[in-house]
């Protein structure tokens, strides 16, 4: 099963944390990007910069806009993409990659697949 | 075919043999499988211009032993056991195969090696990787393709799969007669896992993922060679070949699911029926029964019906009740509750249905929810079928059956505005 993991943090509440925790933090991450890479459940994972530019399409076009988001502290650090074998395993990644923040686990659609009924 | 379909061909059917002299030979599984793909690769790239050799398994053996022996006197030298390369060294590489590993076609070869890569210690996602590579013959590259994966990732799991094999101290020798029934149940579902993963998808950009139903069968073909007696292997692989025969009408050309009921069943594949449904007869004559023998039986009513309204619904629902004793699982009675409502009405199905409502394993399943709303349309509940449709399709991953699901819903909900 396909699945990706989106990391929503704090960046301002992050960066509030004293070194020896991120640094820690950290470390789980390279430890579970390891583990995923031995075990072949790794498809690919990426950080994400703190820079957002939202686009609506407004008139024919797309327009820099504020975005939807204005209000909201949590934005996406950083995104996995595990082949496992099912939700449960998915769930156990998510756990270290976690910490000081939130993880969304979301399927991803088949453009295959289906049964005949 | 092209000579280099043909080349292709005989690689993957040379490969576990060849695999399978030099493991006997040297032992190692995981080093011998990493020579063997190699020199697969190199008569890959070597034969179709140079032509087949005249003992195209020789020449595999050899350039996989010289492949070996450089690996280990590398590996021997990084250990500074100089004088384990010495003795490797220069030694004729095929002195030391017996004469039969030179013969063609060891056939058990092939049931040892499905043995050790369906070993109990690996993932399911391992074991299909290296089944695929170690007795099917195909590149990491091939496999990734078919599965959506990175190579890398790919490239993982066959690696992980080999270390867990040399952890667990699994030997290329037959597992013992009190683990070979679960061994040999281990194998077949690791091949049913490859099949579905084909059969489920369609052509263009899937071609390579589709191409795993052939890789499926022409594995369990071999299985079946060797062990012509057991009643699911010819079980499983009359499974395949009535399910495959009915793909060319699962899908139309743009993608989109067809039903059972709907499909064009002229595009059915009538030379694979045949051959199916002369194996599933002949092997329920005689084995004793199981799953994979039931499934078969049913998919053989299915595609002997002529018309979807030919067909012997009461006997699929006996069989479903057999399966379904032998075999108790959620999706056999989902599949059972169908069979239910086409003997008894509607209503039936949908109280077996109910079931399955507290069952754990079934919650968030979206083929609940669209058996449901099938069933509820039979019975002319429009506004609940519409209901389950669309709860179906919001939580299926698959995009054609996404479509369908949606689909059925808004022709459902037209019909409501108009009557």
């Amino acid at each position: 099963m396909k699945y990706v993991l989106l990391i929503h943090t704090n960046p301002a509440a992050w960066d509030a944390l004293p070194k020896e925790e991120t640094d820690r933090v950290l470390g789980d991450h390279f430890a579970m990007i390891d583990e995923l890479t031995k075990s072949g459940e790794l498809i690919r994972v990426d950080g994400l910069a703190n820079e957002r530019t939202f686009v609506e399409f407004r008139g024919g076009a797309g327009v820099i806009t504020d975005g939807p988001f204005g209000e909201v502290k949590e934005q996406l650090a950083g995104v996995f993409a595990v082949d496992c074998n099912d939700l449960e395993r998915a769930i156990q990644i998510a756990g270290p990659i976690s910490q000081h923040g939130v993880v969304e686990i979301r399927p991803l659609m088949d453009a295959a697949g289906g049964e005949e009924m | 075919m092209t000579t280099d379909d043909g080349v292709e061909a005989l690689l993957r059917e040379l490969a576990p043999q060849v695999l399978g002299a030099l493991v006997r030979r040297y032992g190692r599984f995981d080093t011998c499988e990493d020579a063997v793909q190699e020199a697969l690769l190199a008569a890959a790239l070597r034969w179709p211009e140079r032509g087949v050799p005249e003992s195209p398994r020789g020449w595999l053996i050899t350039v996989a032993s010289r492949r070996l022996t450089d690996q280990l006197r590398a590996e021997s030298s990084r250990r500074r056991r100089e004088e384990t390369a010495a003795t490797l060294a220069g030694h004729d590489v095929l002195a030391g195969f017996a004469a039969d590993d030179l013969a063609p076609a060891d056939q058990d070869d092939t049931l040892a090696l499905l043995f050790l890569c369906c070993h109990p210690a690996l993932s399911a996602a391992s074991q299909v990787a290296l089944t695929l590579r170690a007795v099917g013959g195909l590149t990491t590259a091939q496999i990734a393709q078919a599965f959506l994966v990175p190579e890398a990732t790919m490239a993982q799991r066959i690696s992980r799969g080999k270390q867990s094999i040399r952890a667990a101290g699994a030997r290329f020798t037959m597992p013992p007669p009190d683990q070979r029934a679960e061994r040999l149940r281990t194998v077949l579902h690791v091949l049913y896992l490859i099949f579905n993963e084909g059969y489920t998808a369609t052509s263009g950009p899937d071609l390579h993922r589709s191409a795993l139903t052939g890789e499926a069968i022409r594995l369990t073909r071999d299985l079946r060679r060797v062990l012509p007696d057991e009643g699911e292997v010819a079980g499983l692989l009359a499974l395949m070949l009535l399910t495959d025969a009915r793909r060319p009408a699962r899908t139309l050309p743009d993608g989109s699911l067809v039903p059972l009921a709907e499909q064009d069943r002229s595009l059915w594949q009538a030379g694979s029926i045949e051959e199916g449904v002369a194996l599933i007869t002949d092997t329920l004559s005689r084995a004793p029964i199981g799953p994979y023998q039931l499934q078969a039986a049913i998919a053989a009513i299915h595609d002997e019906a002529r018309r979807a309204g030919d067909t012997d619904w009461p006997q699929i629902l006996a069989l479903y009740d057999l399966l379904e004793r032998i075999s108790p699982n959620p999706i056999i009675r989902l599949n059972r509750a169908v069979a239910i409502a086409m003997v008894r009405g509607p209503e039936a199905g949908l109280d077996l249905l109910e079931t399955l409502d507290a069952d754990a394993r079934m919650v968030g399943h979206h083929r609940l929810d669209a058996v449901r709303a099938h069933l509820l349309e039979m019975a002319g509940d429009q506004v609940a079928a519409i209901a389950s449709y669309r709860t179906a399709a919001r939580r299926t991953r698959s995009l054609p059956e996404q479509r369908y699901l949606e689909a059925r819903a808004a022709r459902l909900a037209a019909l409501d505005e108009t009557s």
